[in-house]
């Protein structure tokens, strides 16, 4: 498999939205596994860095899941192509700026990305659409156990996996949710959402990680820790949090429809007039607009078929892949122009609002 | 002020200023805006992070000249990356190690998931060199029957080395 072609395949996080996925875009777990007897890729010579590529690789790509896919070294990505896989969660900018001896396994159905040499040895990742933390740690906990079979990972009884960041250790698993919540955004309760949130041991992000904002309403929600508790643990805590997150977003929304929905109808029918009509769009506003759709979509003001196509805009919208589609570079404004006119011809047969549904589409 | 604060981590001035108070005591980190940034403390949740700098610097002397036999890491280096070299520093340091756990996660100790295989097959290759050990001791003191006993346990602990890895 090459990069050029994983770039124009469907992905696990682009192409599988259902009503199911309505509030909870996508689940995430990764692992953090290093090799014993190594020294961190952080502190080792680039000859001990280059080995360890190779120990690994050799180990990620010859497990059946994985055999497939695509594996490729730092080195042999271009910046535009970093830059969309940064934009599909399958590395992390840390590893797209990191020096020789770090690469990345992707399975074809771009659901699992194993990067190498990043902070740990192995950084393993799964994502599932929707709400499925329980089938992701089954599927990942199954393909970390492979990779054991062949690889010896640093391990101590007492502090569990050993990580380069202590803050790491036990499981080193940190597994996350990606939620749209745009009636609590809405409604100024993010705040008080996420201070609750940090109160129970959970921290929440923004779409892009550590550091960057929550255009289009959408949030990261992972688990803190992980010494301490057994993985099964964290995630039953983490999906206690995650449901009553959901429940206080449905809620939200029945307050903003009972206390002025057309408020609420005039923000949606607005931004789908800016994707249908607008000529300027930076990618921020663009994910705010389509954050509005999204909520339509589930309040039934668009069919709920409409919701894979945001979820599909979400991403092409960010500057990468806007580039690639576009086959060139642009400076920020004239990206502004293309990714307006790409809106725009996108919104063009999208299907007019109807706003008489809504009282019984609300899911 | 004369002198103005320098960032904890890269010496630049700094600018984010965090103070907490744990257990009825003060403390304090500086970090330039950058630092701030990448390790995370800018972040309501990132608080162990900083904690954790703190509890470094505020215990050097447990820890002092030593290093990691290892990859040759030393505490200092901590302070400067906030990572370890290698998975034996966890060893090497522990005194620095526990303050910094206290607080840090749920608990002190591992529960979840144990890389059973990989921990059995190094069980068998510590086994296979002490017996190893053991025989050439046993023919050097010329014990002959120790030493056919060695002989038989090491053949079948490579058959049993053997298994795991056809699997």
């Amino acid at each position: 498999m090459t990069i050029a072609s994983l770039i124009d395949t469907p992905s696990e996080l682009t192409d599988s939205a259902s009503s199911k996925s309505a509030i909870v875009l996508m689940t995430r777990i990764r692992l953090a596994r290093n090799l014993s007897g190594q020294p961190f890729p952080g502190w080792a010579k680039p000859a001990q860095r280059e080995k360890i590529l190779e120990a690994c690789r050799a180990a990620v790509t010859a497990t059946p899941v994985m055999k497939r896919g695509l594996a490729v070294t730092v080195g042999e990505l271009g910046e535009l192509e970093k830059r969309i896989l940064v934009e599909r969660h399958l590395i992390s900018r840390e590893l797209g700026g990191s020096k020789q001896g770090s690469g990345v396994v992707i399975s074809r159905d771009q659901a699992i990305s194993v990067m190498i040499n990043e902070e740990d040895h192995l950084r393993i990742q799964l994502m599932r659409a929707g709400f499925q933390l329980r089938k992701a740690w089954a599927a990942i906990d199954d393909l970390d156990s492979t990779l054991e079979e062949t690889l010896d990972f640093a391990f101590l009884p007492d502090l569990g996996y050993l990580t380069a960041c202590p803050t790491n250790l036990g499981t080193a698993m940190r597994a996350s949710a990606m939620m749209h919540l745009p009636a609590l955004v809405i409604a100024n309760q993010m705040e008080k959402v996420v201070r609750a949130v940090n109160q129970l041991g959970m921290v929440v992000r923004g779409l892009f990680g550590e550091g960057s904002d929550a255009s289009g309403s959408i949030f990261q929600i992972s688990n803190q820790t992980t010494l301490g508790e057994s993985e099964e643990e964290i995630l039953k805590r983490l999906s206690g949090v995650l449901q009553s997150i959901i429940e206080h977003e449905m809620n939200a929304r029945a307050r903003l429809l009972e206390a002025d929905a057309g408020k609420l109808f005039d923000k949606i029918g607005r931004a789908f007039g800016i994707l249908q009509n607008g000529h300027v769009l930076s990618s921020s506003e663009a994910m705010n607009l389509l954050s509005l759709i999204r909520l339509g979509v589930d309040l039934g003001v668009f069919p709920d078929a409409k919701r894979s196509v945001t979820d599909r805009l979400f991403i092409e919208a960010q500057p990468g892949h806007l580039q690639h589609s576009q086959k060139g570079e642009f400076e920020p404004g004239q990206r502004d122009l293309l990714r307006a006119e790409r809106l725009r011809s996108e919104f063009a047969n999208f299907g007019r609002p109807d706003f008489t549904l809504s009282a019984n589409g609300n899911n | 002020m004369a002198n103005p604060l320098k960032c904890d981590i890269c010496s630049k001035p700094a600018t984010v200023h965090l103070t907490q108070i744990l257990d009825n005591k003060v403390h304090k980190v500086d970090l330039c805006e950058e630092c701030a940034q990448a390790k995370g403390v800018t972040d309501p949740s990132g608080f162990s992070l900083a904690d954790l700098l703190l509890k470094a610097s505020l215990n050097p002397d447990t820890s002092g000249g030593i290093r990691c036999e290892q990859c040759g890491f030393s505490p200092n280096d901590f302070k400067k990356l906030g990572r370890f070299g290698c998975p034996a520093c966890y060893g090497a340091f522990k005194g620095l190690l526990d303050p910094m756990l206290d607080g840090m996660h749920k608990g002190t100790v591992h529960s979840g998931k144990v890389p059973r295989r990989a921990l059995e097959r190094k069980s068998l290759y510590d086994r296979l060199t002490k017996l190893e050990v053991d025989l050439g001791e046993a023919i050097k003191a010329e014990r002959y029957e120790d030493a056919a006993r060695c002989r038989d346990e090491i053949s079948q602990v490579r058959q049993a080395v053997d298994q795991k890895q056809l699997r």
